[in-house]
Formats: structure tokens, sequence, C-alpha cells
């Protein structure tokens, strides 16, 4: 029948009026509009391609984001206003207690580093880089219950970079994974995808650190003989090239030795206060020695088929 | 093109305006933006509304504007580009497909179709990222769409208002 219609349509010359016109169906939409989604969630997993449409939509959106943070933050302004004295009193006197036990290592630390590098001179050795950063506050955890990530107020207008180091006073919390001009993004360490190389303080035995999600973390592939114990400190090892060495990250909670795996399973939980909010520090990019030319030089490299074209004579 | 808070009611509404729409979802942006990070209970705003004004003006609000909003969403949440695009398309196709049915019922009953609906939005979401690697959020997270569909009988009278102002203003009434 519609095809009669549209055949007489044509030949009155001209198209059917608009009165129920309402675009394609709703099964081929919602066909173009799924498989756009996919093609987008495939670029974004897989190929970190559509980084520029989250830059774009980021923009548009952060006036908004913005004013939305407004109230939230008069709010911590007004609890810090009312917080009482006495709280801010001890908090004082804390803070002095601690700067006074630390003020020993503080005030002989640029001796130390001084001494150190005339060492390293001495031993020809290449100076170990010094540790530089820029202090930033965790705006607020992201709202994805999937992975574990937090805002803070520095972005690349600041000079930040993605696969920057972020440490608190305690120890590593995670690394910049995205930056927008004013905010970026932090992968936190017990997030499922964020991994860590780090070494047993104790025996100085390498291995990598990965999230396992819900606030804890995971050493993993390690033999079931391994030499940690339950209560080790683990530190980066700095093999990385993006974490410096000798921070500390986590301590071993529980050890599961059970020899039908392959591997221990050992949980740990995190040193510094990745779950909790506060100040961070970014730390500067690790700058590394250039790697030694891995690929052998074409004149000592036997050529293709020589070894089949061996002499057969004795 | 529903002209009646529900079917099954007499009194007739007046058209919606299409700028209120357009702030309605706009406030619920704003809400979602809110930086609280996860807390269980509090819905998503933005399937909400979104829901809301699929089923009520399917010809004004259907795919096109879930997709948008998804898009939005994506990068408000830091999720994977086209997890919300995705899951709001899905939402947006079922709940104008079911408009005609849904608001004959009472609002209670019209509760009771929309909890599946965003339980739905919340499993397409779960799947593509536990697919992709995530990790597995708290059975409480789906808190939020019984939240949400508790919230259906106010909200509904909340975005209706604008349309039961009467069609002859009466100059000496007090308000």
């Amino acid at each position: 029948m519609p095809g009669v219609v549209n055949a007489l349509m044509s030949v009155a010359g001209h198209p059917p009026p608009p009165f129920f016109k309402r675009g394609p169906a709703p099964l081929a939409r919602l066909f173009f509009f799924v498989s756009l989604s996919l093609v987008l969630l495939v670029a974004d997993l897989r190929f970190h391609t559509v980084e520029w449409i989250r830059l774009g939509v980021a923009t548009v959106l952060w006036p908004l984001q913005r004013a939305a943070y407004l109230p939230v933050d008069a709010t911590n302004d007004l609890g810090g206003y009312f917080s009482s004295l006495g709280v801010l009193r001890d908090e004082n006197d804390s803070l002095r207690q601690r700067q006074l036990a630390t003020a020993n290592l503080l005030l002989r630390q640029e001796h130390l580093e001084d001494e150190n590098r005339r060492l390293r001179v001495l031993l020809d050795m290449k100076e170990r880089q010094p540790a530089e950063g820029s202090v930033a506050e965790i705006l607020f955890a992201a709202r994805d219950p999937f992975s574990r990530r937090v805002i803070v107020d520095r972005g690349t207008k600041s000079g930040v970079e993605a696969g920057q180091a972020v440490i608190d006073d305690v120890g590593v919390i995670g690394q910049v994974t995205r930056t927008y001009p004013l905010t970026s993004e932090v992968t936190l360490l017990t997030d499922k995808d964020q991994s860590i190389p780090v070494e047993v303080q104790r025996s100085g035995l390498r291995a990598v650190l990965a999230g396992a999600g819900a606030g804890a973390m995971e050493l993993r592939f390690l033999a079931t003989n391994a030499d940690v114990q339950a209560g080790d400190i683990l530190v980066t090892s700095g093999l990385d090239g993006i974490y410096l060495p000798g921070l500390p990250v986590a301590r071993v909670q529980k050890i599961d030795r059970d020899n039908s795996f392959a591997f221990a399973r050992i949980a740990c939980e995190p040193l510094a206060g990745v779950e909790r909010h506060g100040m961070v520090l970014l730390l500067g990019k690790r700058i590394m020695p250039p790697l030694p030319d891995t690929a052998p030089s074409l004149a000592d490299k036997p050529g293709k088929g020589k070894k089949i074209r061996r002499k057969l004579a004795p | 093109m529903s002209m009646q808070p529900t079917q099954s009611t007499s009194r007739i509404l007046q058209p919606v305006r299409d700028w209120f729409i357009v702030l309605t979802l706009f406030m619920a942006l704003f809400l979602d933006l809110l930086p609280l990070g996860h807390l269980n209970g509090v819905p998503d705003w933005v399937t909400l509304v979104l829901t809301f004004w699929c089923l009520h003006q399917p010809l004004k609000v259907s795919m096109g504007t879930a997709f948008f909003l998804g898009l939005l969403m994506d990068v408000a949440d830091s999720s994977v580009m086209g997890q919300h695009a995705l899951a709001y398309t899905l939402l947006a196709f079922t709940t104008c497909g079911l408009s005609r049915r849904v608001l004959w019922f009472p609002l209670l009953q019209q509760a009771l179709h929309i909890l599946p609906l965003l339980l739905g939005t919340q499993f397409a979401m779960l799947i593509f990222r536990l697919a992709s690697g995530g990790e597995l959020p708290s059975l409480l997270w789906f808190l939020d769409s019984v939240v949400g569909a508790v919230l259906w009988y106010p909200m509904t009278y909340l975005l209706l208002l604008p349309q039961y102002r009467p069609v002859d203003r009466d100059e000496t009434r007090p308000i």
C-alpha cells in the first residue's frame, strides 16, 4: 500500500505533505547512536584517540562545573570558620612537634645532598636528579564508581603533564593520567588499571605492585617462596623512569603462600592517604639517561641466509 | 504528547514550553556536577529528568538528546567516552517506546515501571565497564535507581507544574 501511495505521489509530481514527518524510524536512530557510542568506547579504551573530544566538552562544561563547585567550597569555608579553637591549637601543637622531630633531618639534608653530589663527582657517577614539584589540592573524587580517580586543582596552565607522580606527606598516592587547562585527573594506586614498580625495603627484592580496587593493592608475580614478610615496607624502585626511587608506597598486609598456585598472593595496604583528601605534591618529570642503543649495529650482524650457504667441506 | 498528568485523569494540561525542558535538563546536569564524589543513594539526576521527558514528550526529547547528554556526563564523570551515551540512548529508546503505555497508570505504578528502566541503564554501564576491566562497584550502587524511582512521584508534579497554570488568567486572584 505505501508503495502505491508513493507511486501516485511521484506521478502527481510532488512529495507527500509533511504532516507526520518524524525523521528516521526509532530503530534506525537507535542503531545509529548505539554504533556511534560503541565506536567512541572502542576508540577511547583501545586507541585513546578521542581525548580531543573530551577536552572540547570539558572546556564547554568548565563554567558549569566551576559554578557547581562554589556551594561545596563555601560550605567547606564555613566549616573551617566554625572549627573550634581547641582543635586548631591541638593541630598546631602536633605540627610543631613533628617539625621539631624532623628538623634534625631537614637541617642536615642540604649538607648531605651537597656531600652526596661531591662524592658522586669524585666517583664519576651521574648526578641524582633533585626532586621538584608543585603543590596541588584534591578538589573531589570522580563520580565514576568503576575506577579510583581524584581531580586536583592544577592543570596544563601550571605546567602539569600526564605521567607525573603524585605524593603526599607519607608516600606515593598515584599518577596524573589526564590534564585539562585548569585541573588534572590523578589515578590512584588502588585503581585496578594502575601498577607501580616497587622493591621490598628490607630485602631489595623487586616486584610490581598493582591496584586491586576497594582501597587495596596486591604484589604480583612473586614466587611462593619469595623473601617477603607481613609488615614489610615497599618503596618505589625507580626502574620505570616515572617515580623517583625510594618513595614509600605500601605495607605488606597478608601473604597467602599456596603451593598449588604459581605465585604467592600478597595483599598490601597503601601507606599514603590514598583514599583521603587534602594537599598533594605533583613531582616533576624525571629526566632519564638515554637508553643504550639496543639495536646491534649492521656491521657485526650476520647477513640473511649466511648460515644456509655455509661451506659443507670439512 | 500527553495533555494530562496521567491519561487516567481528566485534567487538561497546557502544552510544554521548550525552554523549560532545556532548563530542567540543565539543572539536572548541574546537580550531577556537584563535586560530592560518589555517594550511594544519590540518583543520577540527568537519567531521571531524561526519562521523564522521554516519557511525556517523546517527540521532543529522545535518542539524540540522550546521546548528547551522555557525552557530557562521560566527561563530567571522567568515565570512558561513550559509556553514558550508550546507556542513555538505550534508555531513551525504551522509554519513548513505552510512553503510550506507562502514562495510563497512576503515578505509583508508573514508578514501578521506571525502576527497571533505571536499573537497566545501570546494568548497561556495568556490563561495558566490567568488560573493559573496571572494578566492581558495591551493591549499594544500585540504590541510586531505587531512590530515583521513589523520587518519581514528587518529580512528576514538580516538572509538570508550569503546565498546570490556567488558560485564562484570573486578575482578581490573590496568587
